[in-house]
């Protein structure tokens, strides 16, 4: 299991987070990521056959509410947070790709 | 004023007896901060007018004698949200974000008459263990300001050790009370998970996560904790347990045929003999009060590190999603699309580290590496629980070192960071098996004369006996007393 990540794959694993990098940060990048991921080859020698996975250590069963909305109040203090607004609403750049005009 | 040689009790009397006002006490945080922040650099934003507002309305009022933290000037993480009070995260993609609600625990101080003074730095998003990989500012600890305060609640330790404040909220994911607490020589719990809520604390990993103090006493942490901890609606997760009165029971607190199981993992290799021999020290000093120390073996210890930085990484990667520069916080600037606005926006306001545990749990999760590394994780997350849970059949706590070293120097390890994560090595098992973990002054370095924390671990919900445990040492020894000698003290 001990491969390395390589710089496609790194590129590749940026697009799925929404990150991008330059050439640059990438030459400082990648050998960090392989670095800490050389720390998880450890894992992948213990055997594990049996072992349920542990994903929480909560004990709290789901607990059920009903869904019911209850105004804020605070329409202002919400729109004051956004980076952009335009008569109460808030604004986004377009969807459709503006910059091959 | 530093708020040094004093507790929560003795200012509780001295208010409640008028001997001093909330007023008084507010200002003299205030100029404690002002005396001491420009060189630690604990705080990202202050709250003076609402807090001496607030003051002078319970001065008004007079002092509830049943509400022993009425008053009393307090700090809070600003990974923790606050209506109205700037909350960052330290992070760049924030900078500007004020909360419209406060989380629950910050509305259960307010209601408890405390008073937040502000809000203390860590590093971005609560991943690091040094404060460096804060947006704005690196804190330094108050022992030698070459130093690092330890991380990520870096900002509370300081500003506690500083004397700014009694206590300071923090948050634990993976050692980020404990190991501040061991740096800065005060004490830092992080209790079970599902004691306290989480409502309103930016999620990190979720499954992790646990919000407890830092404090100068485990008397102080035992009665802060009292007002935080409980059941929330607003968090599933939030254990429907009751609270025990942490400080009544203290008054019964004693060490004599407490069984101490001491783990042969958090000696030798990788931690520094300073720690160790201050430590050992600490163990035979229980010994000698009549406790009963075993030797013990947690052979998954080693895997901690890499389970942790797997599954926290992958919750990380999960709960960031929501930054995309739409709703709050930043955007990037002339973005010509929506694909632009995501990733310039993310990509111009997460620091590298963010970015590198993002990418982490991006890959451990992705298809084709999901079984191999997020799947392989939980089931050694299960086998390093299987192991406390063993030792704790026959034992009350476990104890040991905090931290594999002392404060280091400011910029020593953050340009290397897997090093950096085996700073994590003591304190990340007990987040992934959701126990209580503390961390106590136990002594100095030989070697640099800094603080050396000991940490207590106790079984799930049994915050009483860590402090107990806690509260006997400290009640013997004087380190928790000792205090940095930084200017503007007195």
């Amino acid at each position: 299991m001990a491969e390395k990540l390589g710089r496609e794959a790194a590129k590749h694993v940026a697009e799925l987070a929404k990150l991008s990098f330059t050439d640059e940060e990438l030459d400082q990048f990648v050998p960090q990521l392989e670095d800490t991921m050389h720390l998880f080859d450890d894992l992948q020698k213990m055997d594990t056959t049996g072992v349920e996975p542990m994903y929480s250590p909560t004990q709290e069963a789901n607990v059920m509410r009903e869904d019911v909305a209850v105004p804020s109040g605070q329409r202002d203090a919400l729109l004051a947070n956004a980076p952009e607004t335009d008569k109460g609403l808030i604004k986004v750049p377009a969807i459709i790709d503006e910059s091959e005009d | 004023m530093a708020f040094y040689n004093t507790d929560v009790a003795q200012l509780h009397d001295d208010l409640v007896n008028k001997r001093v006002s909330a007023t008084e006490l507010t200002k003299a945080a205030f100029k404690q901060i002002k005396a001491t922040d420009d060189d630690v650099k604990a705080f990202l934003a202050l709250n003076e007018e609402a807090a001496l507002d607030q003051a002078a309305k319970l001065d008004q009022a007079g002092i509830d004698p049943d509400q022993p933290l009425a008053g009393i000037p307090l700090a809070v993480k600003d990974n923790i949200v606050t209506k109205g009070l700037t909350t960052t995260a330290a992070s760049k993609i924030l900078a500007n974000f004020k909360p419209v609600y406060d989380a629950t625990v910050v509305e259960k101080l307010l209601a408890a008459g405390a008073i937040n003074v502000g809000k203390t730095n860590l590093d971005e998003f609560a991943m690091g263990s040094s404060t460096e990989n804060s947006a704005f500012q690196t804190t330094r600890n108050p022992w030698d300001l070459t130093r690092v305060p330890g991380g990520s609640s870096g900002g509370s330790a300081a500003a506690v050790a500083a004397g700014d404040v009694l206590g300071a909220l923090g948050t634990d994911t993976g050692g980020s009370i404990r190991q501040p607490a061991s740096f800065n020589g005060v004490v830092g719990m992080k209790p079970t998970y599902g004691r306290v809520s989480r409502w309103g604390v930016i999620a990190f990993a979720s499954s992790f996560d646990q919000v407890g103090w830092l404090s100068q006493s485990v008397k102080d942490n035992a009665y802060l904790m009292e007002a935080i901890a409980g059941a929330d609606k607003r968090d599933m997760t939030s254990a429907n347990r009751e609270v025990p009165n942490y400080v009544a029971n203290l008054a019964k607190a004693d060490v004599k045929g407490l069984r101490i199981a001491v783990p042969k993992e958090y000696f030798g290799d990788g931690i520094d003999a300073d720690v160790q021999e201050v430590v050992e020290a600490a163990l035979a000093y229980y010994e000698s009060l009549g406790a009963i120390v075993d030797e013990v073996s947690l052979p998954h210890t080693k895997y901690g590190i890499p389970a942790y930085y797997i599954l926290a990484s992958s919750e990380a990667s999960s709960n960031l999603q929501r930054y995309d520069g739409i709703r709050y916080g930043f955007r990037a600037n002339d973005v010509k699309n929506l694909e632009d606005v995501y990733v310039r926006t993310r990509t111009e306001g997460f620091g590298p580290e963010v970015k590198r545990r993002i990418m982490l749990g991006t890959f451990s999760l992705s298809a084709g590496s999901y079984d191999a590394y997020f799947a392989k994780a939980a089931k050694v997350r299960r086998l390093i629980t299987d192991d406390f849970n063993k030792i704790l059949k026959d034992h009350d706590v476990i104890m040991g070192p905090t931290a594999v070293s002392t404060a280091f120097k400011i910029g020593a390890e953050v340009t290397d960071p897997t090093k950096m994560y085996m700073n994590d090595l003591l304190t990340v098992t007990t987040n992934m098996a959701g126990l209580p973990g503390m961390s106590v002054p136990a002594g100095f370095s030989k070697e640099n004369g800094m603080p050396v924390g000991l940490q207590i671990i106790g079984k799930a919900f049994d915050e009483q006996t860590v402090y107990d445990a806690g509260y006997v040492f400290e009640q013997t020894t004087d380190f928790h007393k000792q205090t940095p000698r930084l200017g503007g003290q007195n």
